[in-house]
């Protein structure tokens, strides 16, 4: 394993003698990282069998934070399972709202209202910017980038408020509920949040120059990790891990739900080193990659809100005959465009208000499950670069 | 192409694997018999007019009223180059795999769709689930000296965990399911 290392990275040899290698006596350890490191986004725990600084095989053990989510979803009626759907990925409580309001909306024919369907897209998008401030912000902080953290928690917090004024949480929302959304906007609502994209879309240059483009940030990410586009697809890696990897596959795009279908945006894939904007070292499917389509991904989403607020109507934000909703004897499953990849529920009615089965398929889960796969043969120190950039949260990969 | 084209094509080349389908539902499906599961599944990921490269998720079930689990698996067929011919058709299916619930026995697909390895972990984990032919079918989400399977309908809560107790000052233990 060593030799197939210093065989692909010809300038780690140095001047090492190959006669002299058989008398370095070198030892497997395993390493145990997590469940409690700042580098694991969680807990998160990954047994490293490791040979010097070279990782032989890094293997994932989830699970410390399974609250029994599913568990929870077959015993109580849709609407009081919504602040559950909040607690697993914690990052996107809007979409994760989003995603089990349409499936039980979906599976009990109900249809939302044209507002409604506006507030969910602009809620959505600005749960995806958030979301995207935060995995970036902490993937610059894993690879002993301070500063850009700060500011991008700058941002962040002035999208919290946004949604603050509106639900009254900031984190755990439980705002989107089955049939639209419980709240309008407050009074001027639109001309803060048009304030605020004018403010915001110049600061993703500056977190290029901060951080994109730094020498040290792209040493430690460029080329590290690389998931070809067929791995991505053999794993089932969804979102900015599967489109990092050079495929254009996006919900919102390929079988666009709600409204989305009504709006002009591009989806943004890694691209190979010395294409416009990218650095030369870069290749597809690489950890620069993945964290470059997030900081795009974050411009296309004030693009979708921008023609959102244009078209908006007037009108009501909830169904009706929401009262005693029974769950007819049948099943869905429905997928949406989460900020880490594609968040699915199957739900199983059987005739009663409460479901027979609720199932949550995590994109951390399936995302996360890779790790071993690209991490074998790679440095120690790639291992927090790969695992960032992956961006998981546990409360959903756990549930 | 349509749910219905996609049962065709697996009667076609299986007679006896589908034993049942819900094509006019909101979500179609077919259901495969366990034994020859990893023929169909091997079809469905390689035949060009199916090409469903990407497992999106399986959803383990429990049908106690029929006293027998399944495992239902949904596809995705991505248009790019992957695993087998290369797709332009972006379609959905879903496969329904019903077994007995004293011998919960399906053969495991983790070596067709590599993402398969953690679901159906958790499916054996939850609901108790032997996938035959994993490389390591182990619990994923509970501890490993968990007893029972939390999913399964008729599952009794346990009053305890290594002197940690779980009734509540109601003694509410068990609920709904």
């Amino acid at each position: 394993m060593a030799d197939t290392l210093l065989e692909s990275q010809p300038d780690l040899m140095l001047d090492i003698d190959k006669s002299e290698q058989g008398d370095v006596r070198t030892e497997e350890m395993l390493v145990n990282m997590g469940p409690q490191h700042p580098a694991t986004h969680g807990v998160l725990r990954v047994v490293l069998r490791t040979d010097g600084e070279l990782v032989l095989e890094a293997v994932p053990h989830i699970g410390y934070l399974h609250r029994c989510a599913e568990k929870i979803g077959e015993n109580l009626q849709p609407y009081q399972y919504i602040p559950y759907t909040d607690r697993m990925d914690y990052l996107a409580g809007m979409n994760n709202n989003q995603a089990f309001a349409i499936a039980i909306e979906r599976l009990a024919g109900i249809e939302v209202p044209e507002r409604a369907k506006y507030i969910r897209v602009i809620f959505a998008e600005l749960n995806r910017i958030a979301s995207h401030l935060v995995a970036l912000g902490t993937y610059g902080l894993d690879m002993g980038a301070f500063t850009p953290f700060l500011y991008m928690f700058r941002e962040r917090e002035m999208i919290l408020d946004l949604f603050e004024s509106t639900c009254g949480a900031r984190l755990t929302y439980s705002y989107i509920n089955v049939g639209g959304v419980h709240d309008d906007f407050p009074d001027r609502f639109l001309d803060v949040l048009e304030e605020f994209l004018d403010y915001f879309e110049p600061k993703i240059e500056e977190y290029n120059q901060l951080l994109s483009y730094n020498h040290i940030f792209v040493k430690r990410t460029a080329n590290v990790g690389v998931i070809s586009p067929d791995d991505a697809v053999r794993w089932a890696l969804t979102g900015p891990v599967l489109r990092g990897s050079g495929i254009n596959w996006d919900l919102r795009k390929s079988t666009p739900y709600e409204i989305y279908d009504r709006f002009d945006f591009d989806i943004p894939i890694g691209l190979p080193g010395g294409s416009e904007r990218i650095p030369r070292s870069v290749v597809v499917g690489d950890c620069w990659n993945r964290y470059f389509v997030r900081l795009v991904e974050m411009e296309q989403s004030c693009r979708i809100i921008r023609q959102a607020m244009k078209q908006i109507p007037e009108g009501k934000i909830l169904a009706n005959k929401l009262k005693n909703l029974k769950l007819p004897n049948d099943e869905v499953y429905v997928e949406i465009e989460n900020p880490r990849g594609q968040l699915g529920f199957y739900i199983r009615g059987d005739g009663s208000a409460i479901p027979s089965r609720v199932k949550a398929r995590g994109p951390s889960f399936c995302n996360i499950s890779v790790l071993n796969h690209i991490g074998k043969g790679c440095l120690l120190a790639d291992i927090p670069a790969i695992v960032g950039s992956i961006d998981i949260v546990m409360g959903e990969c756990d549930r | 192409m349509a749910p219905e084209k996609i049962c065709d094509i697996l009667k076609q080349r299986f007679p006896n694997a589908v034993t049942a389908a819900v094509l006019d539902a909101r979500r179609p499906y077919a259901t495969v018999a366990a034994e020859q599961w990893r023929e169909v599944a091997t079809c469905l990921r390689d035949d060009p007019r199916c090409a469903f490269n990407m497992l999106q998720c399986i959803s383990a079930i429990d049908l106690l009223e029929d006293n027998r689990l399944a495992a239902v698996y949904d596809f995705f067929s991505v248009p790019i180059k992957g695993v087998g011919p290369c797709p332009r058709l972006k379609h959905h299916f879903a496969v329904r795999v019903v077994v007995d619930r004293d011998n919960p026995h399906i053969p495991s697909v983790s070596d067709i769709w590599p993402a398969a390895d953690w679901h159906e972990r958790e499916a054996f984990d939850m609901m108790g689930i032997v996938f035959d032919g994993h490389p390591d079918l182990t619990r994923i989400l509970c501890p490993d000296d968990w007893e029972g399977f939390p999913l399964r309908k008729d599952y009794e809560f346990p009053t305890e965990y290594h002197g940690i107790p779980a009734t509540t000052e109601h003694q509410l233990t068990n609920p709904r399911h």
